[in-house]
């Protein structure tokens, strides 16, 4: 029965990221336009561009190889696994120690690695251009990232996303100089890696500054709706990131009723909407910056990661 | 007993075939002969390894070869086991490979007597047991690699890469020779068993490991004695560029291992600083070297240089926590270099002999004549693929796997009590995520180029796919990455007998956690589950691609690339090697190699081409090499001056010479 259980918890986290992140997306879009006095189109949107794109045919360059079209199903799949992985609701769900967060980490890097690969199948110019630059970001936010792990990790004396989040709410964390340069590395590197302003801009039609869009920018129907999703959750899955981390207040822990469940799904939603906010707001008080600006934006965040890191060596307690 | 008779027959079979080689080469039958037989001999030492493993008790052997009143000592025990496995599975393989391979040789002459010889070699430096058969058995290693790598000897710079390779090689058998002459001390003690007993000074322990740590690592790679590395792999026929750079390096790690850290008593905690600054150092280097190269194979070489500094940071961290007394946290160290080597050795087979079917279906090593490769050749893309992603760890492939248990290993360093060590452990953790992250890029770059795109050259749009002995080859080892990938408890398992003989603490079984996942410390600080994941991703994808075919358009559609309206029909707009790179050479290149863009940009009106340059230096080479080069030069030419002399005035020279050594053994005595 607890079996099952955890099972049907498990399986309703994966549902959960899978639904809410369309609808995360659809929501910083939404605050973005109020934000501008435009009225915006629905929180819904991103449903209805999904549904539309997947009854689209499939406009596929004449030399696409099979990589091609299977890398939106492999990069869905990567980041599915990768956000179910991430405690949203609940700490300590059924699989949840089947991947740390180093390996979580390395699973986006799957799906970037694939992605990179397909934006140079076609041999467009663009595909390359968004490739290229998509590494050379990646290759200094991985390291940010897994340099922001190492405080998190010794903290919590663990790598474990779930053992991290029951230790950030226990009392004996305290304020430290370390977690706080850990939080504002990891949303540099958030950004970063969604290709959010001032790196990228999701929503651009001027090639010359695409990354991502520049990658993508071959596919077509149900294949494009595949990687919009898979962009929508790892959005998702890095502002739970920063929730479950920095903010677990609320997280219900495996097995206590559904009670629990039901405040940790409430708070959880509720962090995100304010997550959205938070984004947008940004997103509208910065602005795009050059390409080669972005490894120092990322350099700081390295250094950051670093510096934390070295603090916990010096003294257990900073 | 029995199992080093096994492996010794395997090397005496493989030493027969290049004699019969020597005879037959000229034959058409010859290839096929000599490569099975290399082919049977290698896969029964490598039975005979792992039966070993089941067995925990080392056999020793002892044949009245060399030294007269020495003997030649062999001795099969769970390290030597380990990379006898690693050495033998490299040289199956490539054997396998090189039957279909093989018959595209030109001058088979020049390699068949030598691939064999190469095998033996490499087995038998595993096997010695006493410091002169490892050293004799490490010289002819080392030979016969330089014979493989001239043979192609009309191509110029084949001959300056073999030359280059011959005097690192020498010096780095000058030092692994002092380091024993060290260890065995002035009574000649050179068998491992009398050395293992001995006692070293503080002095005499740090000169061995400095002396070793310089011989050992000119032949694995370490930089800055890494230059011949990129220059003598590649210039070899692909299927010994495979075993020099997955196995061979692999020998040069057993022999730091099997002096570090079992003929050595212990080390102090600052000589394993040296080793992490050396390995981070080398693996970060490695990667941004390879990631400027437009040669396929060269690129592989180099990836081989941070693949092996990757290998050192596990080693050096285990002597860091050796020295500190921290037994379960050097076993995790230890046990994921040892894994790292294991995978490193069978990707970097895999990807060799994926660029050497490119190089017979093409003719072609230069990145920037290649492309579009995936639709000619479609086996050997996806086996090159997945040698591709697990080289860049992702998982749940195997280089993940040992790269998590690295920083699995960094993570238990705040406990280290020295300053030192508190510094450097987490920079090291630094450069080897930034090494991890670079080199995915390089493979995006390596496998994006080549097999991407749209062929940039006749050779390349003609390609034809390769025989089906290299093709299997290929599978098997990528079949085995995904293994070890997905099962990695049960590699741990494997290496905990290694680890008990050498430190004497093992990592927790693997093979009962629930749910075959790995834990290398604790459930409640890390656990991975490379089966779950894979079993995860894959019903996913399944899923996704389910639902699309059951609910969504089937309809597709072939066109022209959109490419924002204004597709380009040639594909020399198309990115190549030079400019993928670009971003990251301007990020990390213009410090590390200086690199100068110069364009040259005629003004309008002017119908001179466009040119644009960039300048890359190799500081390693010109502050370290050159120089070395030019004082040896000089001194040459400055000692060019005794070869003219008369016949008296070599006689005074010679009772010169007498008279000064007199002199000093009276004052010394």
């Amino acid at each position: 029965m607890a079996l099952v259980a955890g099972f049907l918890a498990q399986a309703m986290q994966m549902a959960l990221v899978l639904i809410a992140a369309p609808l995360l997306t659809g929501f910083v879009r939404k605050v973005k336009a109020r934000l501008q006095r435009r009225r915006g189109p629905s929180v819904l949107q991103p449903y209805r561009d999904l549904y539309r794109l997947m009854r689209k045919e499939v406009v596929l360059a004449e030399n696409a190889s099979w990589l091609f079209r299977v890398t939106p199903y492999l990069i869905f799949a990567v980041t599915w696994v990768a956000a179910s992985l991430v405690p949203t609701f609940a700490s300590g769900l059924m699989f949840s120690w089947a991947a740390d967060l180093i390996a979580i980490i390395a699973l986006l890097g799957s799906a970037r690695f694939f992605l990179a690969l397909a934006g140079l199948d076609v041999g467009t110019s663009f595909g390359g251009i968004g490739s290229s630059r998509e590494v050379m970001i990646a290759s200094l936010a991985e390291p940010a990232m897994l340099l922001i792990v190492f405080p998190l990790a010794l903290v919590a004396g663990s790598t474990q996303l779930s053992n991290v989040a029951e230790f950030m709410v226990s009392p004996d964390v305290g304020l430290r100089v370390s977690l706080g340069l850990a939080l504002i590395a990891l949303i540099m590197v958030a950004i970063a890696e969604n290709g959010r302003i001032p790196i990228d801009n999701p929503s651009t039609h001027l090639e010359l500054t695409m990354i991502h869009e520049a990658m993508v920018l071959e596919y077509s129907g149900r294949h494009l709706a595949m990687i919009e999703l898979a962009a929508s959750m790892k959005l998702l899955l890095y502002l739970s990131l920063l929730a479950c981390l920095f903010l677990p207040w609320g997280l219900a822990t495996q097995g206590m009723g559904v009670a629990a469940y039901a405040v940790g799904l409430t708070s959880y939603l509720g962090k995100l909407a304010a997550g959205g906010v938070l984004l947008a707001v940004f997103e509208l008080v910065v602005a795009k910056m050059r390409v080669f600006r972005v490894p120092e934006f990322l350099g700081a965040a390295l250094m950051l990661g670093l510096l934390g890191t070295l603090l916990l060596f010096l003294s257990r307690s900073l | 007993m029995q199992l080093v008779a096994v492996a010794l027959a395997c090397v005496a079979v493989l030493l027969g075939a290049a004699v019969l080689a020597v005879a037959v080469s000229a034959r058409r039958v010859a290839s096929t002969v000599v490569y099975g037989a290399c082919l049977a001999a290698s896969s029964i030492a490598l039975a005979a390894a792992l039966v070993h493993f089941a067995g925990t008790s080392p056999v020793t052997l002892t044949l009245p070869l060399g030294l007269p009143w020495l003997g030649a000592h062999f001795r099969l025990d769970a390290l030597a086991a380990l990379f006898l496995a690693v050495v033998n599975l490299g040289g199956a393989s490539a054997s396998l490979y090189a039957l279909g391979y093989g018959k595209h040789e030109p001058l088979p002459g020049r390699v068949l007597p030598f691939f064999p010889a190469f095998l033996a070699g490499m087995n038998l430096v595993v096997l010695a047991d006493d410091a002169f058969t490892f050293l004799l058995c490490w010289e002819f290693m080392s030979l016969a690699s330089w014979a493989l790598v001239m043979a192609h000897h009309r191509v110029e710079d084949n001959v300056r890469a073999a030359f280059i390779y011959l005097v690192m090689a020498s010096f780095g058998t000058l030092a692994l020779l002092l380091a024993f002459g060290v260890l065995a001390g002035p009574d000649g003690a050179y068998g491992f068993a009398a050395i293992r007993e001995g006692v070293q000074t503080p002095l005499e322990n740090t000169l061995v490991l400095a002396l070793v740590l310089i011989g050992a690592g000119s032949k694995a790679g370490l930089v800055p004695l890494h230059v011949w590395l990129p220059l003598a792999h590649p210039a070899a026929p692909s299927h010994v560029s495979a075993l020099m750079s997955g196995v061979m390096t692999k020998v040069a790690v057993y022999a730091f291992v099997r002096v570090a850290f079992d003929l050595l008593d212990g080390s102090d905690w600052w000589q394993s600083m040296v080793v992490l600054f050396i390995g981070g150092g080398t693996a970060a280097l490695g990667v941004l070297y390879a990631l400027m190269q437009h040669d396929l194979k060269r690129l592989l070489a180099y990836h081989t240089v941070e693949n092996i500094g990757i290998i050192y940071i596990g080693l050096g961290l285990a002597l860091a926590f050796q020295a500190n007394g921290m037994m379960a946290a050097t076993a995790l160290a230890l046990t994921a270099a040892l894994f790292h080597v294991f995978n490193h050795s069978l990707f970097k087979s895999l990807l060799f002999f994926g660029a050497g079917a490119v190089l017979t279906a093409t003719g072609q090593r230069d990145m920037e004549a290649l492309g579009g490769l995936i639709r000619r050749m479609p086996y050997t893309s996806f086996a090159f693929l997945v040698g591709c992603a697990a080289i860049s760890a992702l998982p749940p492939l195997n280089g993940f796997a040992s790269e998590w248990l690295t920083f699995q290993a960094i993570l238990q360093s705040p406990d280290l009590p020295q300053w030192g060590l508190k510094f450097m452990v987490p920079a090291v953790g630094g450069l080897l995520a930034l090494s991890a992250a670079l080199a995915a890029a390089c493979f995006v770059k390596a496998f994006g180029i080549t097999f991407l795109g749209r062929p940039r050259s006749h050779a390349a749009e003609t390609a034809r796919e390769v025989d089906r002995f290299s093709l299997t080859a290929m599978f098997g080892l990528a079949g085995l990455c995904l293994l070890a990938g997905i099962l990695p408890g049960f590699v741990i398992d494997a290496l905990a007998p290694v680890t008990l003989s050498l430190v004497g603490e093992r990592m927790p079984a693997q093979a009962d956690v629930a749910w075959l996942s790995i834990v290398p410390i604790a459930e409640a600080r890390s656990s991975y589950n490379g089966l779950l994941v894979f079993v995860f991703v894959a019903f996913s994808a399944s899923f996704a691609a389910y639902i699309i075919h059951r609910f969504a358009s089937h309809a597709l559609r072939r066109a022209p690339a959109w490419d924002c309206g204004f597709p380009e029909p040639s594909v020399r707009t198309q990115y190549t090697a030079g400019s993928f790179a670009q971003p990251i050479r301007r990020v990390f290149g213009t410090l590390i190699f200086r690199a100068r863009e110069h364009v040259d940009m005629p003004p309008p009106g002017d119908s001179r081409p466009a040119r644009f340059h960039v300048d890359l230096r190799d500081l390693v080479w010109e502050v370290l090499y050159l120089p070395v080069a030019a004082i040896v030069n000089s001194t040459a030419t400055r000692l060019n001056h005794f070869q003219f002399l008369t016949i008296r005035r070599y006689l005074g020279l010679v009772f010169l010479a007498l008279v000064t050594l007199l002199l000093v053994l009276a004052i010394w005595l």
